[in-house]
């Protein structure tokens, strides 16, 4: 499925949503965001502000287009390098770099309040999205769970417990590999001898579909056909998008200890933004000087987020046995009180 | 009143919960029309319908994490697994998830579910159906481990599990399933989670066990009784969080302890006992803590479990150890 090729021409019928100008700048403006969000991020680690950190650079398409095409009400189940879909469904800067930076009160966050916050054990969460979408299927909702995960997960036995369940019960639930081609160190061609990632899917009676995940439309616009049938009672998609993880699997990996610049290189001509941005100029949507106001626009809000986010002030330590229970067991509240009597002086 | 047995306790609490709130729902491998391997569930297929009492596919790590995703949605899954045994898989979503869900999102989402299970050995079942590994469960920060010993307390303590706003382990002895029937009233009165059970009294010793093992060891207690001994006995109930009131008490009144479970020493949970004793009673002892416990071997096949798991006389042989210090 692809609606925009690697120069930004239309190959297919643009979708409705594609013809608004104001709504196709939104996913262009929001994937120049994703990406200015992941540098900033990176910057930070670099320089001992924040915690091991997981790029999205070059997969923004994937998780703004499949953001995009959820409603508000429903709940996306994000893995760990989904940054692009939380910020587009309203989780700010601040909160993720706040989770990022090693404080969980950024999973907290303001909205939308019923979404999971990232997933770090691989596949493990893909479980919790057909459980999230039986309790909407239960109470008779027109509501639908997403959720994200990469080509990794795809090995593992959650997965394939969670997209069989999700086809004997015709749960409103859409999968989304984003397949980038790599589990860290380990490609794509080493992970399984399937042709496909997609075909995984007819073992468990569901539709699975391709999708140029470098093509925002095409993935906002699959996703959305997914969405249409599983609050229709149609039941589960899966939905593989294909892109390329740009960077280093995390700001703790080295990827040039295992691929070659070459193949990176060569991906850079594949890459998302740039080949919306093709199809903007093209379509005589977009001016350099709207260009460099974006870019100007970003940066600044990056900027004040990540002040923000360093403005914070810090936790007490006590917090640690807050929000563990509903309310704190006695036995706990005796360490609670051995930890105030000792506190460790901030370095 | 009913006279009932403790699996028809766990089905009764069951049906009481499910019939109070329609956000309980029950779930696992032949928990439907089958009413379950024990028949936990027998009857609420019919009472509650397909739509809350369902048969997943046989997927125990998908039971757990679609039990999460469910109580995050506000729904309260009281999923079964059908044997310990074939628990482990689900340690992963119970260790990274259910357990801190709540923590790592500060209260935003939640995960009020049960996960019940049959464990212990001494029906003679196959292999790795008889297995304890209870501690690896009360290891794990904010989730509770819940075991009842009697057809009440299997109601009362499944009610509060159901009830509460975490997640709950909570482990059914099945060797004692239908050892013995008890009054218990159809009042949906839950026992709070924070409580341990002193089921004999006594001055001389401290006999402290969950589960199963109830039995052997209250045996024991009447062995000794008749050799003038008189023995606190405690069940513990909840492993985790522990409330050690009851067991420091008692251990500081007699002086003397003997902790017996049917899971291997290494590691057990009584050696996390003997721990709290050492540090909070060490005064008051006047001898080793000693533990009963299975040895640190495989659960074996039926032909030699029964000497594996502990017995009332190897619990009497223990405590006659302990009061030979003077």
């Amino acid at each position: 499925m692809q609606v925009l090729d690697e120069n930004g021409a239309v190959v297919k019928a643009l979708p409705e949503f594609a013809k608004e100008r104001t709504q196709i700048i939104e996913l262009y403006r929001a994937m120049v965001l994703n990406r200015a969000f992941d540098a900033k991020a990176i910057a930070l680690q670099r320089t001992g502000r924040l915690g091991t950190y997981a790029s999205s650079l070059g997969q923004e398409a994937v998780a703004v287009g499949t953001a995009a095409a959820m409603a508000e009400d429903d709940v996306l189940l994000p893995s760990f390098r989904g940054h692009g879909s939380q910020l587009w469904r309203g989780v700010t800067m601040v909160e993720l770099f706040q989770f990022w930076g090693g404080d969980e009160r950024g999973n907290d966050f303001a909205r939308p309040r019923q979404d999971f916050p990232v997933c770090i054990p691989v596949a493990s969460h893909i479980p919790h999205a057909v459980g999230v979408a039986l309790a909407m299927q239960m109470r008779g909702e027109r509501r639908a769970a997403v959720c994200i995960f990469g080509d990794g997960a795809t090995s593992k036995g959650d997965f394939y417990e969670a997209l069989n369940i999700a086809g004997v019960w015709n749960l409103p639930v859409v999968f989304v590999i984003n397949n980038n081609q790599w589990a860290i160190s380990v490609p794509r061609s080493a992970q399984t001898a399937a042709e496909t990632l997609a075909q995984k899917a007819i073992a468990a009676g569901l539709p699975g579909i391709q999708v140029d995940g470098n093509d925002v439309v095409a993935m906002r616009y699959s996703v959305e056909q997914a969405l249409d049938r599983a609050r229709a009672d149609g039941g589960a998609t899966l939905i593989e998008a294909l892109t390329y993880r740009m960077g280093d699997h995390t700001t703790a990996d080295d990827a040039s200890r295992y691929r070659d610049d070459a193949d990176v290189s060569h991906h850079w001509k594949l890459e998302p933004v740039a080949r919306l941005r093709s199809y903007l100029q093209q379509a005589g949507l977009w001016t350099r000087e709207d260009e460099e106001s974006l870019l100007k626009e970003c940066a600044k809000d990056v900027e004040s987020a990540a002040q923000a986010y360093l403005d914070i002030p810090g936790r007490s330590p006590e917090s640690i046995f807050d929000h563990l229970y509903y309310s704190l067991p006695a036995p706990l509240a005796a360490q609670r009180s051995a930890m105030l009597a000792e506190q460790i002086p901030d370095a | 009143m009913p006279e009932v047995t403790l699996v028809e306790a766990v089905n009764m609490a069951l049906a009481k919960a499910m019939e109070s709130d329609d956000t309980v729902m029950v779930m696992g491998e032949d928990v439907g029309i089958n009413g379950g391997v024990f028949r936990a569930t027998d009857g609420l297929l019919g009472r509650f319908g397909a739509r809350r009492v369902r048969d997943t596919p046989l997927s125990e790590a998908l039971i757990a994490g679609m039990s999460i995703g469910l109580a995050a949605q506000g729904m309260r899954p009281v999923a079964e697994i059908q044997f310990m045994g074939f628990i482990h898989p689900i340690i992963d979503q119970v260790v990274n998830h259910a357990s801190r869900l709540r923590y790592r999102t500060r209260g935003r989402l939640t995960c009020p579910m049960v996960l019940r299970c049959p464990f212990g050995g001494g029906i003679h079942a196959p292999e790795h159906h008889s297995e304890s590994t209870e501690a690896m469960f009360a290891h794990i920060p904010g989730l509770r481990v819940v075991i009842p010993s009697s057809p009440s307390r299997a109601y009362g303590l499944l009610l509060a599990a159901i009830a509460d706003p975490d997640p709950v382990v909570f482990l059914e002895p099945k060797r004692i399933y239908r050892a013995k029937r008890e009054l218990v009233e159809d009042d949906g009165k839950p026992i709070p989670l924070d409580c341990s059970f002193v089921l004999r009294r006594g001055e001389d010793l401290t006999l402290i066990t969950w589960g199963a093992m109830v039995a052997e060891t209250i045996e024991a207690s009447e062995i000794l009784a008749a050799d003038g001994v008189t023995c606190d006995v405690i069940d513990v109930g909840i492993l985790n969080p522990l409330g050690p009131n009851a067991i420091l008490d008692s251990v500081s009144k007699t002086g003397r302890c003997v902790i017996v479970h049917e899971a291997p020493l290494t590691g057990g949970y009584g050696g996390e006992i003997a721990a709290q004793l050492a540090e909070h009673a060490m005064m008051s002892l006047l001898a080793p803590v000693i533990r009963v416990t299975g040895f640190d071997s495989v659960m074996p096949l039926p032909k030699l479990e029964r000497h594996y798991m502990p017995t009332a006389n190897r619990i009497v042989s223990a405590a006659r150890k302990t009061l030979a210090y003077s």
